[in-house]
Parts: C-alpha cells; sequence; structure tokens
C-alpha cells in the first residue's frame, strides 16, 4: 500500500511538512498527492472518531437495521441504496451477503426518534420487504481504535 | 545486622541506576507521556503466540537441553547464514540464553579475569560495565563522538588498547544513539584487532532494526574476526517478545562451551515454552519483522525531522528505535533539562549521561510509540522550549 495511505489511515492530523518528512518526499509533492487521492475517490473523508459516552449531555442511539428487499429489475440494488443513504440520520449503507440484503447504521438522540425513523422512513420505501433493528449497547472498538477505558502502557519503565 | 558489610564489595559498590528517582516522579503523574522506554510498542505475532500456546496445550513444559532444543539452535544457525552470511555449527557453537542479557553475563564471565580490561564504548547500554566489573575487571571507556555520528573509530580503539586488554564490547546498532557500524567502518576496527588476542562481543540486539537500506553487518562476517568474536542476539527487539526473555550466543566452540557450563549452572535452560515460540519466530517472522522496521522507519523520520525542526541538534540514526538530540544550547544538563522537562510539562525522556558521561548534553528518545503519542510529545517539548525562551 502507498505509504501517505498508511499513515493517513491511522492519524489524519498529521501535516503535510511531517508526512513528506515520513516518507522522504518534499511537502508539495505530499500535497499533490493526498489531492489526488481525495479527486479520484481513493480519500472518501476524514472523521474523528469520538466515544460520545464519554461527553456530558449528549444522548446518542445508533442501531444497526437489517433490510431485506427486493433487486429492481434494471438498477438491482444500486437505486435502493441511493435511496437509504440519503438520509441524514443514516451513518452507513453496506450490501450484505447472507440472511439480508443491507446493513443500514442508523443515529438518532433517543431509541424512539430511531425507531420512528426506521418505520417512517425505511420501512415504506418501495422494495424493502422486513426491516430488523437491533441497537448498539455499548462500543468498545470502532474504525480500529479501543474506546474505553484508555489502555494503560505496561511497559516496565525502569527497563534501558 | 550490618547488611552493608555483609555483602559483596563489588556488587555493593556498583552504583544505582542514576534515573530510578525520574521513573519514580513519572509514575505519579496520569498524563505523562513517555518517550523513555526502550522495548517495542508491537505485540509478539499472532502465529509466534499461537506456537507457545499449543506447546503448552500439549504438555510441552519440561526442561529443554542446557544449550538449548537442537530444532532451535538449528534455526539460529540457519538464520545467521541467511541474514548474515556466516556459518555456525548448530552442535558446538551456539548458546539459548534467558534474553540477550544472560548471553552477556555469559560472554564476559567465560572470558575475563579480574584484572583485566574491558573496553565499553560509550554511550551505550548500561549493563557491560557492572557485568564486567563483577569479574573483578577493569572496565576502560571508550568515547565515541556527535561528529564521528558516535561510531567507534579505530584511532579511539587503539588509543585504549593495553596488554591487559581482553575483551571489546562492540554495541551496534546502538541504544543509546541509533548508530550504526558499515562493512568500511568494521573493516577498520577489524585491522586493529586482527595481530591481537582480543576478543570481541558484538551486541547485535538490534540487527534487524537498521534504516536507509543499509542491513546490518555483523562483524564476525569480517575477514579474521569470526574467531575472535561472540556475537550475541535474541528475540526482544526484533520479533517484539521482550518478557519472553530469550536471547543467543554465537561464537568459537571453546567459548560456547565455557558459556554453556555457567549457563547449566546458575540457569540450567532457556524457558521451555518461549523456545518453542522462538523456533517459530526464526522460521516464519521474516515478514513480521519487516512490517515493524517499516513502521518504525515513518516514526524514526517524523521524530528526527520534529526534533530538528525544534533547533535542538540530532544526527539521524539508522539502527535502533532511539534518537539521541543534543540539548546543549538549551544550557541545561541532560538531568535538569530531563527533571524540568518531566516536572512541568510531564514528557518523560532519558538523560544521555545514563549511558557513560560521555552522554552528558544528550538525551534519549524513544520511537517506539504511536504518531499520536509521538506528536503530543512534540508539542508538549515545543511549549516547554518557548517557556524556557530557547524559540
Amino acid at each position: 500500500m502507498d505509504k501517505i495511505l498508511t499513515i493517513l489511515k491511522d492519524n489524519p492530523r498529521l501535516t503535510n511538512a511531517q508526512i513528506a518528512a515520513m516518507v522522504g518526499q518534499t511537502e508539495e509533492a505530499v500535497g499533490e498527492a493526498i489531492a489526488d487521492y481525495e479527486r479520484r475517490g481513493i480519500i472518501c473523508g476524514y472523521k474523528t472518531v469520538i466515544d460520545w459516552e464519554k461527553v456530558e449531555l449528549t444522548e446518542k442511539v445508533t442501531a444497526i437495521i437489517e433490510l431485506k428487499v427486493t433487486p429492481r429489475r434494471d438498477t438491482g440494488f444500486e437505486k435502493i441504496a441511493e435511496e437509504i443513504m440519503a438520509f441524514d440520520e443514516v451513518e452507513s449503507v453496506s450490501l450484505m451477503s447472507g440472511g439480508y440484503d443491507f446493513s443500514v447504521g442508523v443515529t438518532g438522540h433517543t431509541f424512539k426518534e430511531v425507531a420512528l425513523f426506521v418505520a417512517k422512513r425505511l420501512a415504506p420505501i418501495q422494495s424493502v420487504i422486513s426491516t430488523q433493528t437491533t441497537f448498539i449497547l455499548k462500543r468498545y472498538k470502532q474504525a480500529g481504535i479501543i474506546l474505553s477505558p484508555a489502555q494503560a502502557d505496561e511497559r516496565g519503565a525502569d527497563i534501558l | 545486622m550490618n547488611y552493608d558489610a555483609l555483602l559483596n564489595v563489588t556488587a555493593r559498590d556498583i552504583p544505582p541506576s542514576g534515573i530510578r528517582r525520574f521513573f519514580d516522579i513519572a509514575a505519579e503523574m496520569d498524563d505523562v507521556i513517555s518517550l523513555s522506554v526502550g522495548e517495542p510498542d508491537f505485540q509478539t505475532p499472532w502465529h509466534v503466540r499461537d506456537v507457545a500456546i499449543d506447546s503448552l496445550q500439549k504438555g510441552h513444559t519440561g526442561y529443554s537441553p542446557n544449550r538449548g532444543f537442537t530444532a532451535l539452535c538449528r534455526e539460529i544457525c540457519d538464520y545467521y547464514e541467511r541474514k548474515f552470511h556466516l556459518s555456525y555449527d548448530y552442535r558446538t557453537d551456539v548458546v539459548v540464553t534467558v534474553g540477550g542479557s544472560e548471553a552477556i553475563d555469559l560472554a564476559v564471565r567465560a572470558l575475563v579475569n579480574p584484572g583485566d580490561e574491558v573496553l565499553v564504548p560509550q554511550p551505550s547500554f548500561v549493563c557491560y560495565a557492572p557485568i564486567a566489573a563483577l569479574t573483578g575487571a577493569k572496565v576502560v571507556p571508550i568515547v565515541t563522538r556527535r561528529e564521528n555520528e558516535f561510531r567507534l573509530t579505530a584511532d579511539a580503539l587503539r588509543e585504549k588498547i593495553t596488554d591487559r586488554t581482553k575483551l571489546l564490547i562492540l554495541p551496534y546498532p546502538n541504544n543509546p544513539t541509533g548508530a550504526v557500524m558499515r562493512r568500511e567502518h568494521l573493516e577498520e576496527i577489524a585491522a586493529v584487532l586482527r595481530d591481537t588476542d582480543i576478543m570481541v562481543l558484538a551486541d547485535e540486539i538490534y540487527s534487524e532494526l537498521t534504516y536507509n537500506g543499509t542491513p546490518h553487518v555483523s562483524i564476525a562476517s569480517i575477514d579474521g574476526m569470526k574467531e575472535r568474536t561472540v556475537v550475541v542476539n535474541g528475540f526482544s527487539k526484533s520479533y517484539a517478545m521482550t518478557g519472553w526473555r530469550l536471547g543467543y550466543a554465537l561464537g568459537p566452540a571453546p567459548v560456547i562451551a565455557v558459556m554453556t557450563k555457567i549457563h547449566q549452572y546458575a540457569i540450567m535452560c532457556a524457558p521451555t515454552t518461549s523456545q518453542y515460540a522462538a523456533i517459530d519466530a526464526l522460521h516464519s517472522g521474516d515478514g513480521d519483522i519487516a512490517a515493524m522496521r517499516d513502521e518504525y522507519d515513518l516514526r524514526r523520520r517524523l521524530i528526527v525531522n520534529g526534533f530538528r525542526e525544534l533547533g535542538l541538534d540530532c544526527f539521524e540514526p539508522e539502527g535502533a528505535f532511539y534518537i539521541f538530540p543534543s540539548i546543549a544550547r538549551t544550557g541545561m544538563t541532560s538531568e535538569a533539562f530531563c527533571q524540568k522537562l518531566l516536572e512541568t510539562k510531564h514528557v518523560a525522556v532519558v538523560p544521555g549521561n545514563a549511558f557513560g558521561d560521555c552522554g552528558e548534553g544528550f538525551i534519549r528518545v524513544s520511537y517506539a510509540y504511536s504518531t499520536h503519542h509521538i506528536e503530543e510529545a512534540l508539542r508538549r517539548i515545543r511549549l516547554f522550549l518557548k517557556e524556557e525562551g530557547l524559540i
């Protein structure tokens, strides 16, 4: 894999100058390479992994919705996916193998809000046969990052 | 009882670690950012762990032969042949030890008589002088310098050789400086030693961690040097196996035989579970080594660049996972710098003089940490230097 992508995958906060030092290129070359990845849709965005449970006064509920659908004659699953992902409440949409077709991540402020969103917005979509909603109770690891508790460095500090 | 009078005088008088108190202070802080640790932040590759677990499940919980399992001795010799073009006889030229540390201890004890002189290039790892002192040897430090990129030079070596010189410690790639000795530098050292009876203890524990495309060269592979060299290596740094405590020594059969004898009486054998794991590490671990080395290299470049931007002179280290920047321009001693940085910014690094008097004016900074961790440390150090009016 390209070194720049490997670096950004783990730490998108490094500056172009820092990345340039790490890969032995100029800052300009790194800037251009990243812009090119963005243009080509290889880098699709930058997000921060936040453990909302540790932030006071923010309540956030996420559910995974298993959707069964009937693929459409001409467009298959694509148009259905487009309809689903148009909602702001939808965080992720993936086509699955196995017992159902789409896995849809939905966030809201309360269980009820999410449940109503599924009932009012997702279920009525043409081609949707059934929905099954399961709520996330606790996140342990997300995007490769262990959320809680912070892991202590066990390495023996008195060893030289 | 007056224990002071009871204790072995040499052991009693070995100076205690001068940096202990730093770690005590650091241990009290809950937001300390440490760049002080000398071990990988990676974990042992899963396939290696699996082999160890499997050996336990099968009930392989007894002793091994004193010198180590034959299968492991074979793998070690294959590895040195494959990587460093050195042929050792797995039946007579290798002993498996409890970490590289025991191998160093064995080699010194097997070779050195009271009154012999042991040459120790410094700055270097802290164990050589105390171990040599315990044999009654005279420890002779050789100062290595920033302007020589902390390499041992032929001139510096020649200057310290007397008719009592028994052993030269050759600790490269070097902890704490990150210096390496390339073939041409080793040739110079070999030229000095070739017509003497001086033995070399080559501590090659960081041999897999070299950068800039220059693989480690063992001094034993230089003409005429194999017969006068004991090579020490191990699994801690290259395979992220520090806690397994497994290392080894390779050398001339008569020396290894005496080392094995001491090992047999003092230790019996290296941990069996670790030996099983090590067989797999040597056999199937080349890819893991390469992946870890690539990651260290990115961090190395990040942190060297970071310190240079802070205006702290830092020669480019080509081995191990440390940088050794000069803090001379701050006007502080190494200890004062480290103490103040720890107290005000909660960043722990190690004063250079912990690795020999000539390390004064430097600090050792480990990059066995994530880029997030390194960035945060650099941010705090920048703040520290600003508040000190140094940038």
